[in-house]
């Protein structure tokens, strides 16, 4: 992807509230486990069926404060790992924000995410700053991705982006 | 131009004159802290993978506390990653299952004012007790440190907590932070930099400032700070610091403060946080007779020297009547506790002492709670199966309360055991 100029097409939202914590997204009893061993257990104690039923490109939105709590990575990429495309909160954790955006997940802070609903499918613009419902034709305004964090993002998250700086000056 | 501690320290590692709260920049990094987690398991496939050294060896150090007494394969072979890394690395810094990193950081003279230090794990905050801005970061970024030796950051606005008065007896640090957590909710200081201060915080030994700075996590904080005095510059003497000299890190006096959160402490009762989240707190009669299956006293939080000295002193002389694990926070801490009879008053009780560590807090070890049992602890978080089987539960409180707790077999107020000891 380019990071002039990128739509995000999520097939399906998944929508949960305030508060997520990354005990929940991320469960301590898998902390040694490699993060494939942990996925399947990601937000079991909320939805026993979300980690089995999301898919590929699916869309992760949540209320206030998503990912308060740890600042195990593992959480950001179990979500990634499972499907997970993009992620829309009303607010964020500092830290889980962070990581996601590091691992190369966008990350929208969108105060209006209230209205999108379970199964929505969305369209997403990071750099412009909009959420398009598909299914309910609304289109929310969330805080644009500052240009050099999508960059980063684009390149496919931190580390990415670093290979290629090291590259470019050694 | 004024700027409040936490901008000061962000504009010197900055190189900047001034910055402003919602600046972005990059500092440089004095310090690095990681742990046996997030640590070499993950940071040196990532260093490999761009073919990045260490920028500064001397400004890294490791400590292991989150697998270091489980016996499994998967806890053996991260141990196992992590030691081969440092010797590769020739990294000196390096403390193996000598406690939890946040409080053996500061106890070995890692951390002085005015430093910008960043720790791979949420509860870095706690640094911020001896004047230093210590932010939490995930792994990947801390890779990105490690290879350059920067991070950006965007410059927090200040929030100040300003406790007048003197805590009571039988009222600790932890019940101020579980009162702000439900005050202003576990995101209520989210992205911004916490300050205490006031007489309650001048009046505290460095352990209990230490408790305030660690559960700024826990009110969504980048970081917790408290403004060095001369408790400080004792701390660190006795952390064998060479004299630094702390005075210049402070406050401007007419500061911006995005807002002051007052309160007395004068007022203050112990608190009790129910499950599943430490903002769910209220004073202990809302709880009182609340029975519980364990207790545990452990974490950064709340197994400090001054932490199971305030144990000791409800259990001197007692008996507990439910199960009461307690995990030292460091080696030391536990060598110093059964120097001053703080163990043994611990272990007449009843109490069984664990090795230092992350223990239970994060669900590991003897003292995890099994399905639908209902512990209350000295640690800093209780959300769903974060001590355990999802099916438990975790009541947070200071360690008066959790003794006075394992002594009742049910939630209780420990001014009561503080009036029978001193009639």
């Amino acid at each position: 992807m380019s990071a002039g100029n990128m739509k995000i097409e999520c097939p399906r939202a998944w929508v949960f509230g305030d508060d997520i914590d990354t005990d929940v997204i991320a469960p301590s009893a898998y902390m040694m486990a490699p993060v494939e061993t942990m996925a399947p257990h990601c937000l079991e104690t909320l939805d026993a069926a979300f980690a089995s039923s999301v898919g590929p490109g699916d869309a992760f939105v949540a209320g206030e404060n998503l990912g308060i709590g740890s600042s195990r990575e593992q959480a950001p990429q179990a979500l990634m790992l499972l499907g997970i495309q993009v992620i829309v909160a009303k607010s964020f954790a500092r830290i889980f924000y962070r990581n996601a955006l590091n691992l190369g997940l966008p990350a929208l802070v969108c105060p209006a995410a209230g209205s999108i609903r379970g199964g929505d499918a969305l369209a997403i613009d990071p750099l412009a700053g909009t959420i398009e419902n598909r299914t309910t034709g609304e289109t929310l305004a969330c805080e644009p991705l500052p240009q050099h964090l999508m960059a980063m993002v684009a390149d496919g998250g931190l580390l990415a982006h670093l290979e290629k700086r090291l590259r470019a000056g050694a | 131009m004024t700027m409040t501690l936490a901008e000061k320290i962000i504009a010197r590692a900055a190189g900047e004159a001034r910055v402003r709260p919602g600046d972005i920049v990059t500092c440089r990094v004095d310090l690095a802290m990681m742990h046996d987690s997030g640590g070499p398991r993950r940071i040196k496939p990532m260093l490999e993978r761009i073919g990045a050294e260490v920028w500064d060896l001397s400004k890294v150090v490791i400590i292991t506390d989150h697998f270091v007494h489980e016996r499994d394969a998967d806890s053996v072979a991260i141990q196992k990653t992590t030691r081969e890394w440092v010797a590769a690395q020739g990294l000196g810094n390096f403390h193996d299952a000598e406690g939890i990193c946040h409080i053996v950081l500061p106890e070995r003279g890692y951390l002085r004012p005015g430093m910008f230090v960043v720790g791979g794990d949420s509860h870095s905050t706690t640094g911020g007790a001896y004047g230093c801005l210590m932010i939490g970061i995930g792994s990947t970024e801390m890779a990105g440190v490690l290879a350059t030796g920067e991070i950006w950051v965007r410059v927090p606005p200040t929030v100040r907590v300003q406790a007048a008065g003197r805590l009571g007896a039988g009222v600790a640090a932890k019940d101020i932070m579980l009162m702000l957590c439900r005050r202003i909710g576990i995101s209520g200081a989210n992205y911004k930099a916490v300050e205490y201060a006031g007489p309650a915080v001048d009046a505290m030994p460095m352990s209990e400032r230490m408790v305030l700075t660690n559960m700024a996590a826990e009110l969504g904080a980048k970081a917790g700070i408290i403004a060095p005095d001369a408790v400080t510059a004792d701390a660190l003497a006795e952390a064998g610091v060479a004299a630094t000299g702390t005075d210049g890190w402070r406050g401007d006096d007419g500061a911006a403060y995005e807002r002051t959160i007052a309160f007395d402490a004068d007022d203050l009762a112990p608190q009790v946080a129910a499950p599943h989240s430490p903002e769910n707190s209220a004073p202990v009669d809302a709880h009182a007779g609340t029975p519980v299956d364990q207790a545990y006293i452990g974490a950064c939080t709340g197994a400090k020297l001054e932490d199971l000295r305030m144990a000791a002193l409800i259990l001197h002389g007692r008996k507990t009547a439910v199960p009461l694990f307690v995990a030292p926070a460091s080696v030391r801490t536990a060598e110093a506790a059964a120097g001053d009879g703080t163990m043994a008053a611990l272990e007449e009780a009843g109490a069984r002492i664990l090795p230092s560590g992350c223990g239970a807090c994060i669900g590991l070890g003897p003292a995890a709670l099994g399905a639908e049992k209902v512990g209350i602890s000295t640690t800093s978080r209780n959300f769903k199966g974060r001590m355990g089987a999802v099916t438990s539960a975790t009541y947070l409180a200071s360690p008066y309360t959790v003794a006075a707790t394992a002594i009742a077999g049910r939630i209780a107020d420990p001014r009561e055991f503080l009036a029978d000891a001193t009639p």
